[in-house]
């Protein structure tokens, strides 16, 4: 690791302002992208704002016809959490399949968002569900947030607080991990709500994105036969050697398919 | 008194030290005023060195030297030795260019160490290592093995054309040539044994020492043999002594024959601690160990089986291309070829065999012994044909194996591969595995497993394998550069407690526990009045290590020879202070007794008599109860068995499941079933790993090292592995006092060939006849589709 200046935030406005002012320091949330990130030296930040101790970006609760769920809840707490596994059981299911316990201990909702890591589990969550991103300054609709490869909506010193998840009537979430890291290769999230459907797909390409087919043969008919011959392009996906973009474009389907069947 | 230890299910006494974070291990060791090492490496996998400006490294805060190739040839450093030459078909000797310890003019691959920089503390070495400015000049690379032999490849040495080290051969090419012309069937297969990272718990790491009063060196290191090191580099690289120079290897958390070799950071710290006289320390990050530690397996072959109408097999041919690495490792040439080849007759009675192999350089870290070397690959590419002719030949595969095993009244059985087997009962191994497998109700789980949409395989594998290392003779004439004996000393203390002195080392195998019953056994003592000593040269008498699972037949043999000899002057002891003659003492249960009478003495009383030789035969008797043995073994041991996997197969995703895992195995005498069973399962983890998940991938063209981490080099994990059925049966070896074969590698050697063939005939379901490890999913789900495609 390069040396840096730590700082433990008192507050969301004190976490802000510095680092609006520092140009080069970086928020740590659980660190679980941020550490392995230092250790290889591939940042080099002059200072590291610590969110842990700020009670006000904990907590999750109900919120009328949605689940607020605060930015530095940890996925451990997702997955445990009885309002969510109540309300909506998928998304306990994505936090329980995110990394392995020691990553569901530290790793935050808001740290993975901020981050938009093209494999990460929660944005295909967020985006499925039409979640509303709360930050320090304003409301960011879902459609809105992530903008392209580890790029969000988000502006200088602006830090997310909360995402307001609104409670489907279906959902369900189907990964495929990447043998080794056991990040999302595909990872569908499939949601059915009074007003359309939502197929929202992380891991296959550069960032998460609705797929629109398969989304309008839901609306008309939810069940996996209807998208069974809707067929993903592979053009623009992701390729490595733990999979290809014709493989990950092959498991959009599949994954797809088998979260419609999971949500009922 | 005396429970029967040998056989017993004693816990590990190291157990209590490893479990409660009290190991001791070289990173643990720090030493007063030592500074740091850290290691400037290529990114390039072929590139000339222009130069290397350390001007600005050297001005960082808090270093102390900066040594490149060029201060070591001048410092007359030599080059990292080879410790086994191979000859060329025609006799002619390998071609055997220099190892440096430092890169000198050129680097060959992705992470061979440049220069190494050394501070006070690491934090400043590293950021010193960035400033250390090296000017490359780029030349294409060539890290595959089977584009590295072509005319017009990226060539790495002059003295080796076309990048062959050696061209090999064993067998006899013309009674194959013979068996192939008139055979009515013959089966041909091409495999790939891929490339593995061997990643042991703990990473390599040195500490390096001077003391400049006493002219005495020092080195502590992550090795699985300190004698071997202190040889290797004394005489070698170093030009140090070695009656100055001690090598001591502490707890090691795990070498599987990555921490064999003489590596060029052990000469790098050991020598920079003389310029400066302060311990240098170095401990490898991951990352680092992925791209310095040597690699395991990396062959390329053509293999053919020539079978009668009914499938006896007439004859066998082979080929491999046999990756080297960028430079040659300590063991590397013997790997494809000693301990590769001659393991091509497996359990069967193949009457003609032929081999070649090419061993090859290319710009990839040098590959060497990893868990089996060799063995795994010899058994793979056997068991593989075996099932592939089964299913051309439409046998059973079970069936076209008991017939072509060696039969068991068949012992010594000479193979045409050199080894001969000296006893074995494969028949026995394969129905206990059956068995416990349920092999029988296969078809049934096969047909629940179509409804539920998943292709569920079956597959066997019967291996063979020599280990034991080694008659030094033997190995001498196959152009080993080392003996293979191995020493005990047992020194009994004068209140009747013993310490053994082994040439051995435990890094994982639990010697500390297993000598210990060997000796409690013999001696009627409890097991822990018993000590054992491994790891330091200036303890331990000259042993070889730990590799090739030779610590029990060999270690454990020299053990016996010692126990010999210390009973035996136990009875001349006991006959002086019992008034008998010696030829009436009996030794049993820790009591030498005159034969016949009640008069005895304990073992306990002997051994303060020897020690205060108030009563004492001093005329022909020295005082004292202290005696070693060398043991050199006769033949290779051979153990056995068979291993059946069982996989279930999502043909949407290609996901391969593995169901069960049975493992039956002969390894002779088992000293402690605890330690045994723990063997194996590591072992069958390896060998799964191999066969499903681990693949060390370089980029074709740049070289690059793509798989440089955990991110991307695949793991077995405890949740991809059923819970295995183990079994054993013994057949003893017949030529060591212990009749122990040894355990270590056998799960290694065995489960790739069992899982690949179970992946198969899952697929044959589909019409699916190749594929190639690791079965990944993608892998897996080409082969479906690319049939579906053509169907």
């Amino acid at each position: 690791m390069y040396n840096f200046e730590f700082h433990k935030a008192k507050s969301v406005a004190d976490a802000s302002a510095q680092i609006t002012q520092k140009s080069e320091a970086k928020l740590v949330a659980g660190g679980m992208t941020l550490i392995p990130t230092l250790k290889q030296r591939l940042a080099k930040p002059s200072d590291l704002v610590d969110l842990n101790g700020i009670a006000e970006l904990k907590g999750i609760k109900r919120d009328g016809n949605a689940v607020v769920i605060g930015a530095m809840t940890r996925h451990v707490e997702v997955v445990e959490s009885a309002e969510v596994q109540k309300a909506i059981p998928a998304l306990a299911h994505l936090a329980s399949h995110i990394g392995d316990p020691a990553v569901r201990n530290r790793g935050t909702l808001g740290g993975s968002i901020s981050n938009n890591d093209p494999a990460a589990d929660y944005p295909a969550a967020v985006v499925a569900l039409n979640a509303t991103v709360i930050t320090n300054k304003r409301k960011i609709a879902a459609d809105e947030f992530f903008k392209g490869m580890f790029e969000t909506a988000l502006d200088a010193g602006e830090i997310v607080t909360a995402v307001s998840f609104p409670i489907p009537e279906k959902a369900a979430y189907m990964k495929f991990p990447n043998p080794a890291s056991r990040y999302a290769i595909v990872g569908v999230f499939v949601t059915k709500h009074k007003d359309g459907v939502r197929v929202a797909v992380t891991g296959a390409g550069p960032c998460v994105f609705r797929q629109k087919d398969m989304e309008a043969a839901l609306a008309k008919n939810f069940s996996a036969d209807a998208i069974k011959a809707i067929v993903q392009k592979q053009d623009g996906l992701n390729g490595d050697i733990h999979a290809s973009p014709e493989y990950r474009a092959h498991l959009v389907g599949v994954m797809a398919r088998r979260a419609v069947a999971a949500a009922g | 008194m005396s429970a029967r230890m040998v056989g017993d299910p004693v816990r590990r006494k190291e157990d209590l030290r490893f479990l409660t974070g009290k190991g001791h291990y070289t990173d643990d060791i720090n030493r007063p005023g030592q500074v740091y090492a850290v290691f400037v490496r290529s990114p390039h996998a072929h590139a000339e060195i222009k130069s290397i400006d350390t001007k600005r490294a050297a001005g960082a805060p808090g270093i102390v030297a900066i040594y490149t190739g060029a201060d070591l040839i001048k410092a007359g450093l030599g080059t990292l030795p080879c410790g086994w030459g191979v000859k060329n078909k025609d006799g002619s000797p390998m071609a055997e260019p220099p190892h440096p310890v430092l890169a000198s003019g050129k680097v060959r691959y992705v992470g061979e160490a440049v220069a190494v920089i050394i501070a006070d503390s690491k934090a400043a070495a590293e950021e010193a290592a960035e400033l250390v400015e090296v000017t490359y000049n780029e030349l294409p690379a060539v890290p595959a093995v089977d584009a590295a032999v072509k005319s017009g490849a990226p060539q790495l040495f002059a003295e080796a054309k076309n990048n062959i080290c050696y061209d090999w051969h064993i067998g006899d090419a013309a009674a194959v040539a013979a068996a192939f012309e008139k055979a009515p069937h013959v089966t041909k297969l091409d495999v790939v044994n891929n490339r593995l990272v061997p990643n042991a718990m703990e990473p390599r790491a040195y500490i390096g020492d001077y003391d400049r009063a006493t002219g005495e060196h020092t080195l502590f290191t992550t090795s699985q043999n300190p004698h071997a090191i202190r040889l290797l580099m004394g005489a070698f690289v170093l030009h140090v002594p070695e009656h100055k120079l001690r090598v001591v290897a502490p707890d090691v958390g795990g070498g599987f024959g990555s921490k064999i070799f003489h590596y060029a950071e052990e000469a790098a710290v050991t020598w920079a601690a003389t310029q400066l006289c302060r311990p240098v320390k170095w401990t490898a990050e991951r990352s680092e160990s992925f791209m310095s530690d040597a690699h395991g397996r990396d062959h390329v072959t053509h293999a053919e089986l020539a079978l009668d109408k009914d499938g006896k097999f007439l004859g066998l041919r082979v080929a491999t291309l046999a990756n080297l690495g960028a430079y040659l490792s300590t063991f590397a040439p013997a790997v494809p070829t000693y301990l590769y080849a001659t393991l091509l007759a497996g359990t069967y009675t193949t009457p003609a065999i032929y081999a070649e192999v090419k061993g090859v350089f290319t710009n990839t870290v040098p590959v060497d012994a990893y868990r089996g070397a060799g063995r795994p690959e010899a058994s793979y590419l056997v068991e593989r044909l075996v099932d592939k002719a089964a299913s051309e030949l439409k046998i059973d595969p079970a069936a076209l194996r008991r017939k072509n095993f060696i039969p068991t009244d068949a012992y010594p059985y000479q193979t045409p591969v050199a080894l001969a087997y000296d006893s074995g009962d494969y028949f026995s191994t394969l129905d206990l595995a059956l068995q416990a497998a349920d092999y029988a109700g296969f078809s049934k789980r096969r047909d629940d497993a179509k409804k539920r949409g998943k292709l569920r395989g079956i597959g066997l594998a019967t291996y063979i394998e020599a280990c034991g290392v080694a008659p030094s003779a033997v190995a001498g004439a196959l152009g080993a550069r080392a003996g293979l004996y191995e020493v005990a000393e047992v020194r009994v203390n004068p209140t009747g407690s013993i310490t053994v002195f082994t040439g051995t080392h435990s890094h994982g195998q639990g010697h500390e526990t297993t000598f210990a019953q060997v000796v409690a056994e013999r001696l009627g003592i409890p097991v822990d009045q018993v000590q054992v000593a491994h790891g330091d040269t200036a303890q331990t008498p000259f042993g070889m290590g730990t590799y090739g699972s030779r610590s029990l037949p060999v270690g454990g043999s020299a053990l016996v020879k010692a126990l010999d000899k210390i009973e035996a002057k136990g009875k001349k002891i006991a006959a002086h202070l019992l008034e008998a003659a010696e030829a009436d003492i009996e030794f049993k249960d820790g009591k030498f007794t005159v034969a016949g009478t009640d008069k005895s003495k304990s073992f306990g009383e002997i051994a303060l008599a020897a020690y205060i030789p108030h009563n004492y035969p001093l005329e022909t008797l020295e005082p004292g109860l202290d005696e070693t043995a060398y043991y050199d073994p006769k033949n290779f041991t051979f153990p056995s068995g068979a291993h059946i996997a069982e996989v279930e197969i999502d043909p949407d995703t290609g996901t391969v499941e593995l169901i069960n895992m049975t493992a039956a195995d002969d390894f002779g005498r088992i000293v402690n079933p605890l330690i045994v069973e723990g063997q194996v399962h590591g072992g069958l983890a390896q060998g799964i790993g191999q066969a499903l998940f681990e693949e060390c991938r370089y980029d074709p063209k740049s070289g690059q090292l793509v798989t440089g981490s955990f991110m991307d080099y695949r793991m077995p994990r405890a949740g991809d592995l059923p819970s295995f059925a183990v079994a054993t049966h013994a057949t003893l070896c017949t030529h060591n006092p212990l009749g122990a074969k040894g355990c270590g590698e056998a799960g290694a050697i065995g489960a790739p060939g069992a899982v690949m063939n179970a992946v198969l005939n899952a697929l044959s379901t589909i019409g699916v006849s190749e594929l190639q490890m690791p079965a990944s999913p993608e892998r897996v789900w080409r082969a479906i589709n690319d049939r579906k495609a053509a169907a």
